[in-house]
């Protein structure tokens, strides 16, 4: 492409953070991909496939955006944690659909998650292009400005970098001390594991799939609030490019761990901040992004192989296998 | 009235054949153990290389099979990755499709806005002429043709060839498969190369018959919609045939609907193909050892030669 | 922050402003100018042809650009544009309506950089606002429907329920009724900008439907196509489309942000730049017309080129009275002319669109 190696690599991954506001919008990005990448790594880890986490972010984001717009009158402490509650719970519903399906119809929660995450799009797009519309927005699809009691509060003073930052690394910690010291933590990584096992020891799939897939739609939930009530402040027609896949690759390339998830997730932020660094300063169009970004990632998933080879040598007869069963 | 209804299913063939390819190549590859999430980005790459070889060469033959091998070469890494290097499928199959997408926007940019006017449509002397049968079923291009033999081709496969039977059994228990001394990775490697080939027919399919021309990220999510096809379909090639018309037969009458004028929100018509295959598909999973008789017990799950 | 702090005291913006850009002015070849777009520059619809305007600035000026593409209008768009300016652009242009907000804010903490925004309705003393009327364009193809058309029902296919869109299928049916008051619209929504697939899809369905021309607001060629197999005309949309259905395409309506972005680029180098409102046509060349296709004939022609000139001397609006709505009842009285106002957030059908709005 006519440029340099290592100044794209200096555009890539070294410019985007030579400044406060870098490091800032570096956290800003990371949120609902750590977020939304821990909750599915557990689900994944039960061999329970919620791929419709776009799908909860975006009904976290009407959820917690219609609370917002319904009291945008009401100048109050309580309308912020309101928000964030009815944006869980909306995640969570749009979670509990497959969950209920598996369970009670045993269809498959592959098909049902990632068909209603278009539903949710358009569910979406129906709000902010009819009723939800800013009244005084000559009839734009968009909401009005959520008001200043709707927005979550930034945490350094000039940046975007906002509370949910802060509820992405509690997360991080939450679903470590989750998988690590309680039971059903215990009980996820079996089942994944060993079916058979969990089967036998009286643990119960169906409770394993409620919880996975409603602990998922809560995360997905709060970050699509978060995205909302955060940097957008006001509903779009759509409000997440794709937050909900990428999380899946974070989760992966975190190797379905908590910590490993929080590192893959600003890796995967930094490279999106850093390709549009290379397109303002090197030219580079984002096809070469692209691009880029895929060969990032297998190499890391080839590096991935290595590292699980070397733990083999060191633990005899242990498998570097991830718990992934359908 | 009747004619409405023969071009609506003639509309449904064609939305129905990239969904078909995709979908079936995708439950080979997953009948082998595998799961390729990165059908997207295939189909994308399948489109422009299929599109680009049309374009300087003429041949449309020969851009049906740069199509396949596209979508085959980009397969292949997916392979390497997941069966050599024991990468995690999922993540493997997502980072396919980023890179595809990147790839085909790359190599297609000088392609954008350059026309071409469809693969040729073969008309079968006499048979085309029945009514209602020949339009249906013999006035299309070489494609459509192969999407109503691919079903029939693959379900034989599976069910009565040795290879199928050997693809299924290293699907089922590749452990048992690799001590009875198949080759486990040759084979699995077979299954995702026929996968990737299928993908870049169906983008092959996209860029030179449904809308003959290039643009960039041209697939608009068919891959995963043809990804949710197999789960749809509980790796039934007859399903998938079903699950493919169902989704474009519900797209296309929603077209159809507004276009008469029906006072449904938009956003709400649209929504129906998603909201009808889910509701299909709990329908026809009420038998839980049905399907575990057709679901590869091994997807997903890597394979040790060693241990 | 402190700089922002301090100029906010500067009483008087367009004082501080004409400093700022005063100074600049002894420098021209200081414009940088940065471009955000909502698609691919490879869509060949929308983002293209903005990318065509910023090589134009190229070309004419020889002024560095750069551009962003495909930025989600969401959190992401806030970022990009403030990365553009952190990086030495002091003009930046914002190509959607959905950067509106984001334009605004990042504009507030970068008062001697320069804004544009497309589309929108917020300005700023360094945030300019610039928009097409695309639907005088729309009235020309109308004309032209309503007197190609044999059966009276055309086709037309749309992305999303917004002003933008709903002004386009009215003025392309008033001008139609105008020839043909028997003739009637079928819309379609595809809820995608962008979606060559699907688009084609629509076009067959309305044209099985009965339609005898396609008309649409979405960016992909491809209902041309479907045009020119199935022996019907089209119009079409963004760039001339005539490689992609040379029988087919009647004329299109064709996006020219050239020479805006080129004069307002240069009045930036020039130090002349200021806040502006511009809604500009047929008459600025922000609108313009592909050559009209083989199939037209002269009576058609200079029936449509009519209508061209007397919008360009103003002598005839395309929301001109009498109008009725979908009801028939009469909303602007004969003589009478929409303002812009009522333009900007048009949502209602006028009489000969079937179907009801999405809204």
């Amino acid at each position: 492409m006519g440029v340099s190696p290592s100044g794209a690599l200096y555009a890539f991954f070294i410019q985007p953070l030579t400044s406060l506001y870098g490091w800032a919008e570096l956290g800003v990005k990371a949120t609902p991909l750590v977020l939304i990448g821990i909750a599915l790594s557990i689900g994944f880890r039960a061999g329970v496939w919620n791929i419709g986490a776009e799908g909860q972010l975006t009904l976290g984001a009407i959820c917690g955006g219609g609370v917002a717009l319904l009291f945008y009158e009401v100048d109050s402490v309580f309308v912020l944690p309101l928000m964030i509650i009815a944006g869980m719970l909306g995640g969570m519903f749009w979670a509990a659909i497959p969950a209920f399906l598996r369970v009670r119809f045993n269809a498959n929660e592959i098909l049902t998650s990632l068909m209603l995450t278009y539903v949710a799009t358009l569910l979406l797009s129906l709000l902010v292009h009819g009723p939800w519309r800013d009244p005084d927005g000559f009839n734009f699809p968009e909401s009005r400005i959520f008001s200043d009691s709707a927005t979550l509060p930034t945490i350094l003073q000039g940046t975007r970098l906002h509370l949910g930052a802060l509820f992405a690394l509690g997360g991080v910690l939450l679903t470590w001390v989750l998988m690590a010291r309680t039971i059903i933590g215990f009980q996820v990584g079996v089942i994944g594991q060993a079916p058979a096992a969990g089967k036998y020891a009286g643990f119960s799939i169906n409770q394993i799939i409620w919880f996975t897939l409603l602990l998922g739609g809560a995360f997905a939930g709060l970050s699509g609030l978060i995205e909302v009530a955060g940097p957008i402040g006001q509903l779009l027609p759509s409000i997440s490019p794709g937050y909900g896949f990428t999380a899946i690759i974070v989760a992966f390339v975190g190797r379905l761990h908590p910590v490993g998830v929080l590192f893959a997730g600003l890796l995967l932020a930094l490279s999106y901040l850093g390709g549009e660094t290379a397109q303002i300063t090197m030219n580079l169009p984002l096809a070469v992004t692209g691009v880029f970004q895929g060969l990032l990632l297998f190499f890391l998933l080839a590096c991935d192989v290595l590292i699980g080879y070397r733990l083999q040598i060191k633990q005899t007869k242990t498998t570097a296998t991830q718990g992934v069963s359908s | 009235m009747n004619e409405i209804i023969i071009a609506a299913v003639l509309t449904i063939i064609t939305a129905a054949t990239p969904l078909l390819y995709a979908a079936l190549g995708e439950m080979i590859t997953e009948k082998s153990g595998i799961l390729n999430l990165g059908v997207e980005g295939m189909i994308l790459l399948g489109a422009v290389c299929g599109f680009a070889t049309v374009h300087f060469t003429g041949s449309g033959t020969l851009a049906v099979f740069a199509g396949l091998l596209a979508g085959m070469a980009l397969s292949s890494v997916f392979a390497v990755l997941t069966l050599w290097f024991q990468a995690s499928q999922v993540a493997s199959g997502l980072a396919l499709t980023i890179f595809g997408i990147g790839l085909s926007a790359l190599l297609g940019k000088d392609l954008v806005g350059i026309a071409y006017e469809g693969l040729p449509k073969l008309f079968i002397l006499g048979i085309t002429d029945i009514p209602l049968i020949g339009p249906l079923l013999f006035s299309h291009d070489i494609l459509v043709y192969g999407s109503f033999v691919l079903p029939l081709a693959v379900a034989w496969f599976l069910k009565y060839s040795r290879a199928g039977l050997i693809l299924r059994a290293v699907g089922d228990s590749h452990d048992a498969a690799h001590a009875i001394g198949f080759s486990v990775l040759r084979i699995r490697l077979m299954a995702i190369l026929f996968g990737g080939a299928m993908s870049g027919l169906a983008g092959a399919y996209l860029s030179l018959a449904y809308s003959p021309l290039w643009i960039e990220n041209m697939s608009a999510g068919r891959g995963w919609i043809a990804l949710a096809l197999v789960v749809f379909a509980t790796w039934r090639p007859g399903r998938v045939f079903l699950g493919a018309y169902l989704f474009g037969g519900i797209t296309i009458l929603q077209l159809h609907a507004q276009a008469l004028g029906i006072g449904v929100p938009s956003q709400v018509m649209s929504m129906l193909p998603y909201l009808a295959t889910i509701a299909v598909l709990v329908l026809i999973s009420r038998d839980r050892n049905k399907i575990k008789l057709n679901a590869p017990a091994c997807i997903g799950k890597p394979f040790h030669p060693t241990s | 922050m402190k700089r922002k702090s301090v100029l906010k005291q500067v009483t008087g913006a367009v004082i501080s402003a004409s400093l700022i850009f005063g100074a600049q002015a002894i420098k021209a070849e200081d414009v940088n100018v940065g471009f955000v777009y909502v698609g691919p520059i490879g869509d060949h619809g929308w983002t293209y042809r903005h990318d065509e305007g910023r090589k134009a600035v190229e070309e004419a000026l020889g002024v560095k650009t750069s551009f962003v593409e495909s930025v989600a209008e969401g959190a992401d768009a806030e970022r990009v544009i403030r990365t553009l300016a952190t990086n030495g652009n002091n003009l930046i242009f914002t190509t959607s309506f959905g950067y509106m907000n984001p334009t605004l804010k990042v504009a507030k903490q970068f008062p001697n950089v320069k804004f544009e925004h497309a589309t929108g309705y917020k300005r700023a003393d360094n945030v300019s606002t610039y928009s097409a009327r695309f639907y005088e364009g729309r009235a020309i193809l109308g004309t032209i429907a309503g007197h190609m058309s044999k059966n009276g029902v055309v086709g037309y296919i749309a992305s999303f329920p917004i002003p933008e869109v709903v002004r386009g299928i009215n003025a392309f049916t008033i001008a139609m009724r105008k020839v043909n008051p028997e003739a009637i619209i079928k819309v379609v929504w595809v809820n995608s900008w962008y979606d060559p697939g699907k688009e084609g899809d629509a076009a067959k369905a309305l044209i099985d439907q009965g339609a005898d021309i396609i008309t649409q607001h979405t960016d992909s060629p491809a209902p041309l196509q479907v045009a020119e197999q199935r022996g019907v005309y089209a119009f079409g949309q963004a760039s001339d489309m005539s490689a992609f259905a040379p029988k087919a395409q009647l004329t299109a309506i064709i996006d020219d942000w050239n020479p805006y972005y080129i004069a307002r680029v240069k009045a930036a180098m020039e130090g002349n730049w200021a806040s502006t409102d511009t809604w500009d046509g047929l008459k600025e060349g922000m609108v313009a017309m592909a050559p009209y296709g083989d199939v037209v004939p002269a009576d058609v022609r200079a029936a449509a080129d009519s209508v061209k000139a007397s919008i360009i001397d103003g002598s005839f609006h395309p929301f001109q009275g009498p109008v009725n709505n979908q009801a028939g009842e009469n909303v602007v009285k004969t003589g009478d002319v929409l303002d812009d106002g009522a333009l900007l957030g048009m949502d209602w059908y006028v009489e000969g669109v079937q179907g009801q709005l999405p809204n």
